[in-house]
């Protein structure tokens, strides 16, 4: 590119430079501005080696509502919350959390702050800590080092991660070691944490494996009560569950949407049945 | 669940009773070096006061390691250098005390820049003949290069093996880097021949066991920052650092900053540690910064168990005992037994000496109470 090039690319006229755009929208830094939609992804592209994990995937999800991701094997599904959460960057195409924030700008640190909580595929929690330390690690809380040395746990702080404990059913085992609760329980214990983040939008990433009949109800009873409040975007292979639970389900396959609407819906369409069944 | 402040930290159980333990020993072998004669069976000679204060210094050095090690999971291999570190700056204020009393008698210049004809003190020296300035240098030339050292590892998020060689690779460096005259710290032969130290002879015996206690109380006052530390929520987070490092990112926490935070406390320590060291030995040379040593003190705290504080404690005192006899009675053998030392404790105690006693707590505390009891019923019968 040449100078006058880049000269011109500076001074377009069709844009503002961004501290002019900050001024018209005043929005505080990691407060997340959302209206109609809480999650915007546009034409974004992965690529791994070639291989393209996410190819021109473009989906909204809006504020307070309950979506449902799936998909076969390979689809993108956990590209897709990779590049929301930070963990990886796409090559192109843009991702905003609300009307401001580009996640494709942020930490994964930052993406947290702002209120984007993550439960992985397989459970991740902090194996040596109790599971009423794993919820005061995840609560909603200064984060920094020297904050941390002198910070002692509030009545009020106390009496919250309590009642998470109380919504996840650990209560009876708020003081054993993360590592040792049963597959079923480390999921809870996540999904637990992620709402100690306060966040405004959870994605959750296969949240009935391992689980028994009863836990899987419990389940879809919780993830269905937060929706409203919080944005919540679930991935799963489980069809029974999500139809137990899902208003708008969104498919994918080969790395961008397949289709979009109802369970019914989804379930008729032909391209659906055909990447599911086969021709 | 501990929530520490530092005055918990202070008053909890395993605090007092390290500091109870570390406090008596130090206290008995003081006495007995004090009160009784020269001939006299339970008399401490001077060198086992000296050899007590080593081994106080190596242990704080070994605290040191485990937070950074045992609770947050960075394998430094090179520790050696912030010790180093430290005491070179303690030995430079060592140096400039001697004043005129130096072979070549010149007042300002330590008797290595005579013999290597500098005509004037670097501007690095300057400073360094008040104590209070080499006390700041103590604490922060060693916190200061852990700072940068790991804001630019941890931001890179070099971990694990990497780190180690990385850490292995900056304590060689800085001995190769000491080896050279034209650095000014005294080439190979480093800095050595003090004399006093706060106008106390270094020769004295009263001043050995000054240094004892100082090391024994800056070790006290370590220990209990540690468990401070390892007790509070960052205690917390750093051992979630650990062990999950990539969901305390997700929950939100800046993890670099706290490895960052833990590495240059740890650092700081060493260099404490250091600083205490070098009156003891009577000197300091490019031989600290060696790789060998830094793997040592791996090893101090491998044997003793990680994460426990005290067990880094007791396993340099231990191995460095061993260390001392064993070298005594064939020196060559020495690398040989620390090399299997560490293989066995890898292979069979994992968790180390603490590790194993804390295992068999239960069984022997109830042999022991059986045995009581029979003997009471004995006692009755």
């Amino acid at each position: 590119m040449t100078a006058l090039d880049s000269l011109r690319e500076t001074f377009r006229r069709d844009q503002v430079f961004d501290f002019m755009r900050q001024g018209t929208r005043p929005v505080l830094p990691g407060q997340v501005d959302a209206g109609k939609n809480i999650l915007y992804l546009e034409d974004i592209t992965v690529s791994f080696d070639g291989f393209k994990a996410l190819n021109d995937l473009t989906l909204y999800i809006k504020t307070g509502e309950l979506r449902c991701i799936i998909g076969p094997n390979g689809a993108g599904k956990s590209t897709m919350m990779d590049v929301i959460t930070g963990k990886t960057r796409p090559d192109s195409g843009t991702c905003f959390f609300g009307q401001t924030l580009d996640l494709t700008r942020m930490s994964e640190t930052d993406i947290a702050t702002a209120g984007i909580g993550r439960k992985f595929q397989k459970p991740t929690v902090f194996p040596e800590h109790t599971a009423f330390e794993n919820l005061e690690l995840a609560m909603n809380a200064p984060k920094g080092a020297w904050h941390s040395l002198f910070s002692q746990l509030s009545g009020e702080q106390r009496d919250w991660i309590e009642q998470t404990l109380a919504t996840v059913g650990l209560l009876d085992d708020r003081d054993k070691v993360a590592g040792l609760l049963s597959h079923g329980q480390k999921q809870w214990l996540e999904i637990g944490m992620v709402l100690m983040q306060k966040p405004q939008l959870l994605l959750v990433d296969e949240p009935i494996a391992g689980m028994t009949r009863q836990e899987v109800e419990r389940t879809g009873e919780l993830l269905k009560s937060l929706a409203g409040e919080h944005s919540v975007v679930v991935v799963e292979h489980d069809m029974e569950f999500i139809r137990s639970i899902a208003s708008t389900v969104t498919v994918l396959h080969q790395g961008s949407v397949l289709a979009e609407g109802t369970m019914q819906q989804v379930q008729n369409d032909p391209k659906v049945i055909e990447v599911y069944l086969g021709e | 669940m501990r929530h520490s402040t530092f005055k918990t930290a202070l008053t909890d159980r395993t605090a007092r009773h390290f500091i109870g333990v570390l406090f008596a020993a130090t206290l008995l072998a003081v006495l007995c070096n004090q009160l009784f004669p020269a001939d006299s069976a339970l008399h401490v000679s001077s060198y086992t006061i000296t050899l007590m204060g080593k081994y106080l210094c190596y242990a704080l050095l070994a605290l040191a390691l485990d937070l950074v090690w045992g609770y947050c999971g960075i394998l430094s291999l090179g520790h050696g250098a912030f010790f180093a570190l430290g005491g070179y700056a303690m030995g430079m204020y060592l140096m400039r005390q001697i004043g005129d009393r130096g072979v070549y008698g010149n007042p300002t210049l330590p008797d290595f820049m005579v013999f290597l004809n500098w005509k004037e003190l670097p501007w690095y020296w300057h400073g360094v003949d008040h104590f209070w300035f080499a006390a700041l240098l103590i604490l922060l030339v060693p916190g200061l290069l852990a700072f940068v050292f790991g804001w630019l590892a941890f931001r890179s998020r070099v971990t694990g093996v990497y780190l180690s060689i990385i850490t292995q690779a900056l304590t060689y460096a800085l001995m190769l880097a000491f080896f050279r005259n034209e650095l000014g710290f005294g080439g190979n032969n480093g800095l050595t021949d003090f004399k006093d130290l706060l106008g106390f002879s270094l020769q004295a015996d009263s001043t050995r066991v000054g240094l004892l206690i100082a090391s024994a109380v800056a070790l006290a006052v370590a220990f209990v920052l540690c468990r401070w530390i390892t007790g509070s929520k960052l205690g917390r987070v750093v051992l979630a650092v650990r062990d999950a490092e990539s969901r305390a990112r997700f929950v939100g926490y800046r993890t670099e900053h706290y490895k960052l935070w833990v590495f240059t406390v740890s650092a700081i320590l060493a260099g404490i540690a250091g600083a205490l060291y070098v009156p003891q030995v009577g000197i300091i040379n490019p031989g600290e910064f060696s790789p060998l040593n830094s793997i040592e003190l791996v090893v101090w705290v491998a044997v003793g168990g990680r994460a426990t504080l005290y067990g880094a404690v007791i396993g340099a005192i231990v191995v460095n005992y061993g260390k001392t006899v064993f070298t005594g009675l064939m020196p060559e053998a020495w690398l040989f037994a620390l090399g299997g030392l560490f293989v066995l404790v890898t292979v069979f105690m994992p968790q180390g000496l603490t590790g194993v006693v804390q295992q068999n707590w239960p069984k022997l505390k109830a042999r022991l109470s059986r045995n009581t009891d029979q003997e009471t019923s004995n006692d009755c019968a």
